[in-house]
Formats: C-alpha cells, structure tokens, sequence
C-alpha cells in the first residue's frame, strides 16, 4: 500500500468515527446543559463549594464566576508548582517564580504552552493534583462560556445566562470525566504508561546507560487531548513513545482532540431549536479543517521527495500523512499537542500549521472556545451581508445592532492585536533575537508563532525558541490572559446584550443563516480578516521563506 | 465588590472539590484499570534479558559498535531524561545533516532518510524496513554472520502497517538487535 492510499484511508477513518459520534455526542450536550434535574454527585459538589444551583445570573455574576474561579486556580496552581520541592514525590523537579508564573496561566487558560520540561519541570505531584486538574476545569468553562452565548440567542427578552457554577460542573462530571476514562483505559491499552514509578535507570543492551521515566500519563493524555489542553507530560509531548507509543493511539489522539468541537454545532442547533443553524456552522469548521489539512498535507509530501524525506522531527512509526494530520489538527483546535517538530516542517508547512491559528482557533476551534469564536465570525457575516445587500443584520431574529457589532468586534480584534505588537516588539528587542535558534524569514516565524500560540490558547511551539526567560514567560503569560480572558467577558457581555433581546420572527426581509450560500460567506469572511490582517507578516515569514 | 468575594470563594472551594474528584479519584481509577487489564503496558513495556531490565520495547537507545543495528541520529542522544528533537530546519539542518553524515561515514542521498534525520522525541524506537535492510551486510560482517540469515531476520522483525494500512512499516531496533544476539550466541554454542 502507497503512503497516499494508507493517508487517505486514515483521514477517511477519522471523518467516518467523527461523523458517527457528533450527533449523539451533540444531542447528549444539548440535554446535560438543559437538564432540570441534578445528579447525586453535583448536588454533594454544589453543597461543599456553598452555591445555589437553582439560581440564574446575569451575564455579569456570569462573568465574575468566570474571572473568580480563574484567577483563584492561577493562584493555586502557581504556588503548588513554586513549592513543589518541598511537597512529596518531588524528585527534582523545578521551575524558577516566572517560569511557574507562566506554567499556571498557560494551564488556566487552556493554552498549555510549556516553558518547562516535563521530565524536569513538574513532579508527579504537580501533574496529577495541578495540571490536570486544569485539564477539566479549562475546557468546561470554554464549554460554559460557549453555552451562555448560545442561550443568549436562544432564549428570547430574559435577563440571566445561566449559572456557572451548574454549567462547570456539568462540564467536568457529565461530559468530561467519563469520555477522558474511555479515553485513557483506549490509550492505557495502546502502550501509554500509567504507574508510581521514578525515573530508572538501566543498563541497554549495548553497555551504555538510560533513564526510563514513570508517571501517571495515560490520566493526563487523555484529558490533554478531550480537553483541547495540549501540555505533555514529557517535553516532546505526543511525540514521545510513551505518551503516543504507535498509529492507532495516535488516531485516537487526534480524534480525541476534535470531537467534542466537532459536536458543539449539533448542540448549538438543538439549543437554538433550528439543527440547520448547526450544519451551517459544522459545514464552515469542517470546511476550514479539510482546508487546513489539505494544505499542511500537501506542503510536507511535497517537501518529502528530497534525501531527507521530510523525516527531520518526525517519528518513523507516524511518517510524514499522520505527522500532517495530526499538525493541521491540534493547531486548528487550540490543542497544541504535538507528535512532530513543526519548527522542522517545510516552510509551506510550517506557515500552514501557523496560519491555522490565525483563524482564531474556530477550525473547529478548542472546547467551547471554538463555538464561541465560530459565532462571534457568524455576527461578523451576518452584519457585513446585511450591509451589503442592504438588510437589516440579525442572527436567529436578534438583531446585530451597534452595541452587538462593537462587543464581536472588539472580542476578535483582541488576539491579532497581541500578536502583532508582541511580534514587532521581539523583532526589534535584543532580548528576544538572543533567544532564537534560527536567523532571517524562520526567525521570524519562529517568534511570531510564539505569540500566536499564546494569543490564541493554543500553546504548541516552533520549539527552537528558548521561552524560559522572565520576559518571554511574563509577555507570553500576560498574551495567554488577554488572549482568553477578554474575548471571554466580552462574548458574554455579548450573551446579555442578546438575551435582554425579544426575537423578533423571521421575514421575507431576514438573511437566511443556514443555506450553503451563508456557510460559504462565513469561510470567506473567516479567510478575508485573516488574511488581511496577518499577510504582511507572513509574507516576512514563511512566504519568504518558501520563496527563497 | 461583595460579589466577587463571594464568586471567588465559591471558585477556590469548587476548585479543591473537583481537584479531589480530577486530581485523585480519576488518575486512581485509570491505575487501578492498568494494574489489573495492562500491567505490562502501564510499566513501560519493559524489556528484560535473564532477568535484569534492559530497556523498553517502545524507547529507542544508542547502539554503539558496528555488530549492531542502529537507530536514527537523536538530538538528545536517546536519553530519558530529556526527551526532544533538533528543531532544525532550511540550510540550519542541511549543515547538521552533513554533520551527521560525515561522523556515521554515510552519503546523503545515498541512503534512507531516517537514516541522516533526527526523530521529534530522540527516543524514536523505529527505523525504516529500508534502512534496516541498507544495515544488514555491515552487521553481518562485523558478527562473522551469513548476510542472508541476518536479511531473512530483519524480514522477520519488519512490521506493516496496522491493520495494513495505519501508520508506516517499521522496524523495532531494540528487538531486531536482541534477536542479533540470540542468533549469534546460537552460532557460537
């Protein structure tokens, strides 16, 4: 069988597993977020944490219980990695104040860039009670966040948004909890450790010495992936044999990482009582995803005919189809996981995996943050035709006014404005240039994806740059804050503006939202802002680069 | 502003509770899954030779000595401790390729690519079928080995693609090597 036949039937398998499991993955969101009744165990949770379950809140309440249960996990988590050392099963580890200051953002925010190594940086202790423990909670309050916007348009002239505290916990308990079990016995079964051990050493076979690291990895690889997380438990994440040790893992892991954005439009479409409204919406993540991994595809078979086959930070048992697939796939969904170098990608390729986050993360975009992201660019389109064809601008029979198009303004001009002011400020700032392994055009992608992985809680590197330096841990901390914190009080800010709203009933003057012609508006409209706002840049960087 | 106390506090207890429930209960359970069905693979896969640990089946290791087979060039020169690749990439790469080349007595070009490429973790425990069979005069020689024996055993150590068609074909270093040595004290004995 040719490497095309046996890429192309792996796509297919994905595809077919994911096109199977978005319905009832999307139906059972749907009712866990509307469900009247609670389960034993949250009511036990609800009693201990002393909140109300059967209260709603405005979208500000909302918000602050966002912003609450945020910074007090940054704190938390930063103090248990700064006092790791004196806590059990420390072995080692370390991390400097800035470095642990850097690891409990990225963490909160779903982002799990890692200036640390695995092997070195965090104790068992810190991975398991610390880090993925904001494996789930990260990824639910982007679920919480996507849904409170979603009631926003669905409920019609109310003043509350839900309450959070029900839609986190819902989150983690319902949804989160049993699919990362599956999850991790699939991967346990596959290869991937999971036990106490430390670190051994052991004569091989040849007279020399090697260390074999333990851990609790099966556990967090799950959540890593379910929860569009991304942080490995070893330094060369899911590229290590251990935490992705063959093909069929790396399927899983790759499925894993999509599923749940993929079956939000389904929800989406339920919630709001149209499913045609979340076809559109599947048909314009889909779209970009097939895109994006049609491009990075391309790019490195294209780049594999030389002596080096594109080999170069790939691993043999994944070769170059599954190194692509999985690229395109964890930069599309602000995962960032990696099972291949992507700094050592073509320069086609390399600029594809970073273009697929300039999309801001909607292809199909991290748990919940990618619905959210996806809807912010369907007000987009919806006020840019209705400006067009001269209709009045309205999605679901809300009306797109001045208040709504500031607020999703405002919320997708964040993470370019992150990136390009911290691109330009390294560009120029001698600390910066110091840290870069390569020179000229990759230099430049090199830091620019830096902060476009941080801006967009993606958390993936071009990992010749050496972050670990008190200005790139605190400017990348302060991108991941702003990059998800402010897109996330804006789109509920969003969500009350809409939900104080009457739906007003569809007429022969409304723009229909869920015709091809729409979804198709809506990857254009997605494309256009991205283009125009990065193509300088990366025409400086990975266009360059391929053309010289 | 009492809101926010208020908010917080609900934050930080809802944090320990589901840390006792994420943080413990889960990570328990996903072992005590693995020290009942998976023992083997929740260890590491391990590998033993008369009874003393010398490796996992699913890390690569450095092999010294032209008697044995050996794996890709790895930027952390295989240790565990310090898993990750070059990073490298345009002329960077090509001048360490070279590198590469020149301390292995290899032609680029002349041979597979796994051969002069660096894997992402530097514990890739695989070569390509083609650069194991590219290996087997040189062993052969150096062990005193008829070369068609040690041919037909990289056949036998060679695996397709799962399923016949997920992943690459390969070949695992460390068992091929171990299976070397089986042979050759068989030819010895």
């Amino acid at each position: 069988m040719s490497d095309t036949v046996s890429g192309l039937l792996t796509i297919g398998v994905l595809v077919a597993a994911l096109a199977a499991s978005h319905l009832p993955l999307g139906a059972w969101l749907a009712r866990v977020f509307t469900d009247e009744h609670h389960w034993r165990v949250e009511r036990l949770v609800y009693r201990l944490c002393r909140v109300d379950p059967s209260s709603e809140q405005r979208w500000t309440t909302y918000a602050v219980a966002v912003l609450g249960v945020s910074v007090v996990g940054i704190a938390l988590l930063s103090g248990l990695v700064v006092a790791q050392g004196a806590l059990p099963l420390a072995r080692g580890a370390a991390m400097g104040w800035d470095t642990a200051l850097n690891t409990a953002v990225s963490f909160v925010t779903n982002t799990n860039w890692q200036s640390y190594a695995g092997e070195s940086g965090a104790s068992p202790l810190v991975q398991t009670v610390g880090l993925t423990v904001q494996n789930f909670v990260s990824p639910a309050v982007g679920l919480a966040v996507a849904v409170a916007l979603v009631r926003g348009l669905a409920r019609s002239g109310g003043a509350t948004v839900g309450n959070f505290w029900v839609d986190l916990v819902r989150g983690c308990v319902r949804v989160l909890l049993p699919l990362a079990l599956v999850g991790a016995v699939v991967l346990l079964l596959g290869g991937v450790v999971q036990n106490l051990g430390a670190p051994t050493t052991v004569t091989t076979v040849s007279g020399g010495s090697q260390v074999i690291q333990g851990g609790l990895v099966a556990s967090q690889e799950a959540i890593k992936l379910l929860g569009t997380n991304g942080g490995g438990y070893f330094n060369a994440n899911s590229a290590h044999p251990f935490e992705n040790p063959n093909a069929v893992t790396n399927l899983v892991q790759v499925f894993l990482m999509l599923v749940i954005p993929f079956s939000l439009p389904r929800t989406y479409g339920l919630l709001v009582g149209d499913r045609r409204q979340g076809w559109a919406v599947l048909g314009f993540m889909a779209t970009l995803w097939g895109l994006m991994v049609a491009a990075v595809t391309w790019a490195e078979v294209s780049a594999s005919v030389g002596p080096l086959g594109a080999m170069e930070g790939k691993e043999v048992r994944f070769g170059v189809w599954s190194s692509a697939l999985f690229g395109a796939s964890t930069t599309g969904t602000s995962t960032g996981a990696v099972n291949s170098l992507h700094e050592s990608y073509s320069a086609l390729g390399g600029g594809g995996v970073l273009f697929s986050m300039l999309l801001g993360e909607v292809s199909p975009g991290g748990v919940g943050s990618g619905l959210y992201g996806a809807l912010l660019l369907a007000l987009l389109t919806v006020f840019v035709s209705g400006l067009m064809v001269g209709r009045t601008p309205e999605l679901l029979g809300k009306q797109v006014g001045r208040r709504e198009i500031t607020l999703t303004a405002l919320a997708l001009l964040v993470m370019p404005a992150l990136v390009l002011v911290f691109t330009g400020v390294g560009m120029v700032a001698p600390i910066v240039s110091s840290q870069m392994l390569a020179t000229g055009p990759h230099g430049l992608t090199e830091v620019m994806y830096a902060y476009v992985s941080a801006a967009n809680n993606n958390g993936s590197a071009f990992a010749g740059f050496s972050a670990d330096t008190p200005y790139t841990n605190l400017t990348l901390a302060l991108c991941m804050l702003l990059g998800r914190f402010v897109p996330i009080v804006l789109v509920l800010a969003l969500a009350g503006a809409l939900v104080a709203q009457r739906r007003r009933p569809a007429t022969s003057g409304s723009l229909p939202t869920h015709t091809p012609t729409f979804a198709g508006l809506f990857v254009g409209v997605a494309v256009v802002v991205t283009g125009l706002t990065f193509f300088p840049a990366l025409a400086l960087g990975p266009l360059a680069e391929a053309l010289s | 502003m009492t809101n926010v106390i208020k908010q917080s506090v609900a934050g930080l207890r809802a944090l320990l509770v589901l840390t006792v429930l994420l943080g413990l209960l889960y990570p328990a359970a996903v072992w005590v899954v693995g020290q009942t069905v998976a023992r083997d693979q929740a260890a590491g896969s391990l590998v033993s030779v008369d009874g003393s640990v010398v490796g996992s089946s699913l890390l690569g290791q450095q092999w010294s000595g032209d008697q044995w087979f050996q794996g890709r060039p790895s930027a952390s020169g295989y240790s565990g401790e310090t898993s990750g690749g070059s990073n490298l990439a345009g002329s960077a790469l090509g001048d360490e390729v070279a590198r590469r080349a020149d301390a292995a007595g290899l032609t680029v070009g002349a041979v597979p690519a796994d051969a002069l490429t660096a894997s992402a973790s530097g514990l890739d425990p695989h070569i390509s079928p083609a650069y194991a069979v590219a290996q087997v005069e040189r062993v052969a020689a150096a062990r005193g080995l008829d070369a068609t024996r040690v041919r037909q055993l990289v056949g036998a150590h060679t695996e397709d693609r799962i399923a016949g068609f997920l992943g690459e074909p390969h070949v695992d270093v460390l068992e091929l090597n171990l299976a070397l040595a089986r042979l050759t004290a068989i030819g010895r004995g």
